[in-house]
């Protein structure tokens, strides 16, 4: 391949022994020696190997070097760019090498941890440090790409992780808009009765939190409103957001409640009392909304249906209905964005042999939450699906549709404790007899297995076995008319029938039904199962691959409540300190379009997976946009005219790597002649 | 619409009942039912107890006969221990090349081959519902079984395990509360009850192993029906038919119960509804006598309280049903039902 | 009761579990077991299992091969699907039930012999004939294990012979040497491995 010719450069080698991780398999003197003899004409001026480069003397060797020996360019050979790229760069830019004039090939993930011929090892080693070499030469001093952080964060979900975030950033005194989808904030904790292991009522920890998010100077509360487009990147994103219609007149509403009052037509409510209790078409899902303001349900409301009634708007004292209220659009520019959009309930309908939606007295764990809870449908009553009737035994089936292949094959983390929560309740409510059907007892939080304990302390019945069957067809005459539960108790090895009342089952938790949609909005990745992928599941559960956007919360995956507003005062921690830099430097390794060669056809655009690659429709050329291009390099390798080059990873340079991986003769018959 | 058609042992004598009314349905829905040249024994569930090479080859025969005839790739089997034999063994050996080899070596010594895939192995119920359809069998309907509680019984292999070359259809109705016969029944004009126990076990051979045991599982079953004042149990399998019919009686004798729940074939009742002659179905050759529950076709039988569930107003309200039986709904309301 | 010596490898001869994965078809996912017990839950003829199917898989790993082909669990299998069709790690119980069926008679070891013997009585008639012939194979039964209670299901004989249900000769194919060709080049490849 012909190249310009280029100034010879002045090239250090360094093999790392990683102790015996590498120089177990690899000749590390043999390499080096190879290194600085052959690749000398290449420009090599020392060639060095040393036991761990990463360490503070290794680095200092490199640095030493570099001003001894003028160096012009580094090659390391050693671990994986993904762990000590950054400390190697770090040590050239101490010494005033440029970093990114520094190179690191990996001779231990792609050599000595995945052969066993050593010989073969060596060889290959030298190879790829070769390539390092060849490449090097054509790397360009970069400089970090600036880009200024906009003050104002969005925080997408107004549960209890997303009010977190919200807090913490209006706490520092940042400006946050929090939009939520549903008529007020406060999400599933707002349905539960009590929390555990504390059984702290969960409304009364929870409202306290929203009515300050609600009345916080700094937050803008955009309720029954969901985000409809994301344009721009970190420290600059424009967000379109859509306000949908209440029908109401927030400036006029006082919240009074004559209007759900006067209202006559009653719906099943299926999302805050979980279908078990009713709602009008005019409401409020519950009394501590945040914010107060009442929404109309159009597809139920016997005027905007029939285009009769207008009852609310007859008795509201202020004149606050507006049936004429259309949807606003709100754009508003942030410089981070937090998505805690959280999770939905396992629809246990699914799994038929449990009998939810047959079987009258089969609930799901959040429908027995609207029933324990004192605001709920039955005023705390725990009574079965008749309204009435206390029931004497009860049943709970815990992993319904987790940890199971043919639903959900994860562990939804919290129905273990939820289930023991539920047999709690159920005891102190009803004093029925309590039988908890389980596979394991997932204890792991503070103050958890103490919970345990104590359930074990009330007298309920432990039963380890995943449940078979939940059935009305009773064998005997004390199975008549009643449910019973199926399952195989494995610690006594005999399969038993449990005539009980009442079963409830603590079903999973899965991602929202829209999750993959929203995901791509914000373009961020989505794992097969619908949860959000985390930057490192060790050590970064808050930030994405995509600069500037966040996660809190059950949309990263299924957790309690204290993990939830961790991860969210995690979350908001990062983007607080963001703002405070008020720059941010991106990596320089990006792509970049030749205009002058692109000839408009457009794959690369919707190849983007950061969404970065816009077009000019007046100039019919694409250009990217330098701040969301992650380097991917999938542009660079569609463009049909080859009219993109990734800086950092140009043609050239990997060419040129190519040619220096060749250079070692690696084949089997070179390997007999040389041994 | 032209099948292949596997009867299985039991249709020739025990189940000729079985037999007899399928053909004559066919008839009028144009459904033509080519008999395997030569057919042997699926092996039920007992040849793969001993045997398992030879038992995929033992089926593979006729896969091949049935192949013989290269119009014709679809094969109807009417028993659900054939229907599954004849599925599982057609899908093992699609999704392993060893296996196929194996058994097309052994077929070779007979003479024989078959390539996976090329037979397509449907329930006879699942022609009935889905290549029929439920709008022609309502058109031909001249006498509804009005008045008649039936309970629907599926029995298990013809459900379970779900299984199929085809990711889309791993099974042609649900494992756990199938519904296509229960819409069938409706179609017929019948009432159906909602039979909890209708994709269990009847047990199979257990009553040559341990008839208590066996005794047990039927008990189970027509208790399960009598409970829900069914007149008669429907099903689709030889097998079920001859365990809730034939052992109905010492089932009786053990428990000191006295049921008689009789156990037709859905295709001896589709001709009733067509208005068929009963003795031409084989309805009589049943042990417990069908016919003093079907002199009610046509009289209006009053439903005892205990069966009907009113909603009541204190009450809690229930989940909707998953919706899963959309195009039958939809053809009731096209059909006035 | 003494404790069990638990050795995978057993100076390189094959544990039971890996003969039990081997001679069953496909992926049969045995090792996944979690012990969760849907499969003894569910299992209609469950209770009059010496040891549910969950049990008998902990014994498999457990390599007490003895126990398990001894243990009735496999001939009490109706075969309905119920556990494959719910396990939520995707075994193929059924086909394993199969499996230690064939081990048990292949090596002669089970307790109650109803079951086999019934088994191989069916076969007989399937492999002279080419189909199954009921008559034949209640009559060698009862004869063999069942005699006392012949006088239980004598009404249910005669109802069947009274009905016209009961075939009182073997139908024979036409193509049975063929079908006998079959199944011994079967049987001889299955040996071979």
């Amino acid at each position: 391949m012909k190249t310009e010719k280029i100034p010879q450069q002045r090239i250090g080698v360094y093999v790392c022994h990683c102790g015996s991780n590498i120089a177990g398999m690899v000749d590390v003197d043999d390499v080096s020696q190879w290194a600085g003899k052959e690749l000398a004409q290449d420009g090599v001026v020392i060639s060095r190997d040393y036991k761990f480069m990463c360490s503070s003397l290794g680095q200092e060797l490199i640095e030493k070097d570099i001003k001894e020996h003028e160096l012009t360019r580094v090659v390391v050979g050693a671990c994986s760019p993904h762990l000590h790229e950054a400390t190697f760069r770090t040590a050239c830019a101490r010494a005033d090498l440029n970093p990114y004039l520094c190179e690191l090939v990996s001779i231990r993930e792609q050599v000595s941890w995945v052969h066993t011929d050593k010989q073969a090892a060596t060889e290959k080693s030298k190879a790829i440090i070769a390539g390092g070499v060849r490449r090097v030469v054509h790397h360009e001093p970069l400089e970090p790409l600036h880009v200024p952080i906009h003050p104002a964060s969005l925080v997408v979900g107004g549960g209890i992780a997303g009010i977190q975030a919200a807090l913490e950033i209006a706490n520092a005194g940042y400006p946050v808009y929090l939009v939520e989808r549903e008529p007020t904030i406060g999400g599933h904790m707002a349905q539960f009765d009590k929390t555990f292991p504390t059984l702290d009522c969960s409304a009364c920890i929870l409202t306290p939190r929203m009515v300050e998010a609600g009345n916080h100077p700094n937050i803008t509360l955009l309720t029954y409103s969901e985000v409809e487009k994301v344009d721009g990147y970190v420290g600059n994103f424009v967000v379109s957001i859509r306000k949908r219609a209440r029908s109401v007149k927030e400036d006029l509403c006082t919240g009074c409640g004559v209007c759900w009052e006067k209202c006559p037509k009653k719906v099943i409510d299926d999302v805050f009392e979980a279908g078990l209790g009713y709602r009008k078409a005019v409401y409020t899902p519950f009394p501590q909304a945040v914010p107060k303001y009442p929404v109309i349900d159009r597809e139920n409301c016997t005027y905007y249906q029939k285009g009769t009634c207008k009852a609310c708007e007859k008795f509201c004292p202020t004149g606050a209905i507006d049936f004429a209220q259309e949807d606003q659009m709100i754009t508003v520019e942030v410089g981070n964005i937090i998505l805690a959009t959280g999770w939905q309930l396992f629809d246990p309908r699914r799994i038929h042999n449990y009998g939810y939606g047959r079987l009258a007295n089969v609930f799901s764990s959040l429908e027995f939450e609207r029933l324990s809870n004192a605001a709920g449908p039955t005023s705390g009553n725990v009574v079965l699906r008749d309204g009435k009737t206390v029931p004497k035994s009860v049943a709970i089936v815990h992993c319904v549709g987790s940890r199971d292949k043919k639903y959900n094959s994860y562990c939804s983390s919290i129905c273990c404790m939820q289930s023991l929560k539920f047999a709690h309740l159920v005891e102190e409510k009803t004093g029925a007899t309590v039988y908890n059907c389980y596979i394991d007892i997932r204890t792991p939080g503070k103050g958890y297995d103490e919970f345990y304990q104590r359930l074990l302390e009330e007298g309920t019945h432990f039963i380890r076995g995943k449940v078979a069957e939940i059935t009305d067809a009773g064998r005997t005459t004390d199975e008549e008319g009643k449910i019973i539960v199926q399952v195989e108790d494995t610690l006594i090895g005999k399969q038993r029938r449990l005539p009980v009342d009442m079963v409830i089952l603590s079903a999973g938790l899965e991602p929202q039904p829209d999750a993959k949609e929203v995901a791509k909005k914000f373009g961020i990745s989505c794992s097969a199962d619908g949860w959000y992928i985390e930057r490192h599941p060790k050590l970064d559960p808050v930030a994405t691959m995509t600069e500037g956007i966040y996660l809190a919360g059950c949309v990263q995956g299924p957790k309690d409540i204290p993990a939830s507003v961790a991860q969210g005062a995690a979350a908001a921690a990062r983007v607080i300190g963001k703002i405070q830099q008020k720059e941010i430097a991106l990596e320089p390794v990006r792509a970049t379009i030749n205009e002058d060669q692109c000839s408009g056809c457009r794959i690369c655009n919707d190849l983007c997976p950061f969404n970065a690659i816009l077009f000019h429709e007046d100039r019919m050329v694409s250009e990217v946009n330098p701040a969301l291009c992650q380097g991917c390099g999938t542009c660079v390798a569609a463009c049909p005219a080859g009219a993109i080059s990734g800086t950092g990873f140009s043609n050239e340079q990997i060419l040129s790597q190519v040619e220096g991986l060749l250079m070692v003769n690696l084949s089997k018959e070179a390997a007999i002649s040389q041994g | 619409m032209k099948y292949n058609y596997f009867p299985g042992c039991s249709l020739e004598k025990n189940a000729a009942a079985y037999d007899v009314s399928t053909k004559a349905i066919a008839d009028p829905f144009g459904l033509e039912l080519v008999e395997i040249e030569d057919w042997n024994c699926c092996g039920a569930t007992e040849y793969i107890s001993l045997n398992l090479l030879a038992s995929y080859a033992l089926v593979a025969r006729n896969l091949a006969q049935a192949s013989k005839n290269k119009d014709l790739t679809q094969t109807i089997a009417p028993c659900s221990a054939c229907y599954l034999n004849l599925r599982k063994t057609d899908k093992y050996m699609y999704e392993s090349s060893d296996l196929n080899q194996k058994v097309n070596t052994a077929l070779a010594a007979g003479g024989l081959s078959y390539k996976p895939g090329t037979q397509k192995v449907r329930h006879l119920l699942d022609v009935v519902v889905n290549d029929i359809g439920f709008e022609k069998i309502a058109e031909k309907v001249t006498k509804p079984l009005t008045g008649l509680r039936i309970a629907p019984y599926y029995g298990c292999m013809i459900v379970r395990p779900e299984l199929s070359i085809s990711k889309d259809s791993l099974s042609f109705d649900d494992p756990e509360h199938p519904t296509t016969l229960d819409e069938l029944l409706k179609v017929l004009g019948a009432e159906v009850v909602d039979y909890p126990l209708k994709a269990n076990c009847c047990g199979g051979h257990m009553t040559q192993i341990n008839d208590v045991t066996a005794f047990e599982l039927l008990h189970r079953l027509i208790k399960g029906a009598a409970d829900y004042q069914a007149d008669l149990i429907v099903t689709l399998c030889p097998m079920c038919q001859f365990n809730l019919d034939a052992f109905q009686g010492p089932m009786n004798r053990h428990f000191g119960t006295k049921f008689s729940m009789p156990v037709l074939y859905f295709t001896q009742m589709i001709g009733l509804a067509l208005g068929m002659d009963a003795k031409k179905l084989g309805i009589g050759d049943e042990l417990i006598d069908a016919r003093p529950v079907l002199a009610k076709i046509g009289v209006q039988v009053p439903i005892p309280e205990s069966a009907k569930k009113r909603p009541d107003k204190e009450a809690l309200p229930m989940p909707s049903p998953l919706k899963n039986s959309e195009n039958i709904s939809k053809i009731k309301e096209e059909i006035g039902q | 009761m003494t404790t069990i010596q638990y050795t995978q490898k057993n100076n390189g001869k094959k544990s039971f579990l890996e003969e039990v994965i081997e001679l069953t078809p496909g992926k049969s996912n045995l090792e996944m077991c979690i012990q969760c017990g849907t499969c003894g839950g569910s299992c209609p003829s469950g209770a009059d299992m010496d040891h549910t199917p969950r049990a008998i898989f902990q014994m498999i790993f457990a390599g007490m091969k003895d126990i398990v082909l001894k243990s009735n669990t496999p001939w009490y299998c109706v075969s309905c699907y119920y556990c494959t069709s719910r396990c939520p790690q995707e075994i193929h119980i059924t086909d394993l039930m199969y499996t230690i069926k064939r081990i048990a008679v292949k090596e002669n070891v089970y307790d109650d012999t109803t079951a086999p013997d019934f088994s191989k009585t069916f076969i007989n008639w399937v492999e002279n004939y080419g189909r199954s012939f009921e008559l034949g194979l209640m009559s060698i039964h009862i004869l063999k294990h069942t005699r006392l209670k012949v006088f239980k299901i004598t009404e249910m004989g005669m109802g069947m012979v009274t009905k016209g249900r009961m075939s009182f000769t073997p139908n024979k194919i036409k193509g049975l040497t063929d079908l006998k060709a079959i199944l011994a080049k079967a049987k001889e490849l299955e040996v071979a491995g």
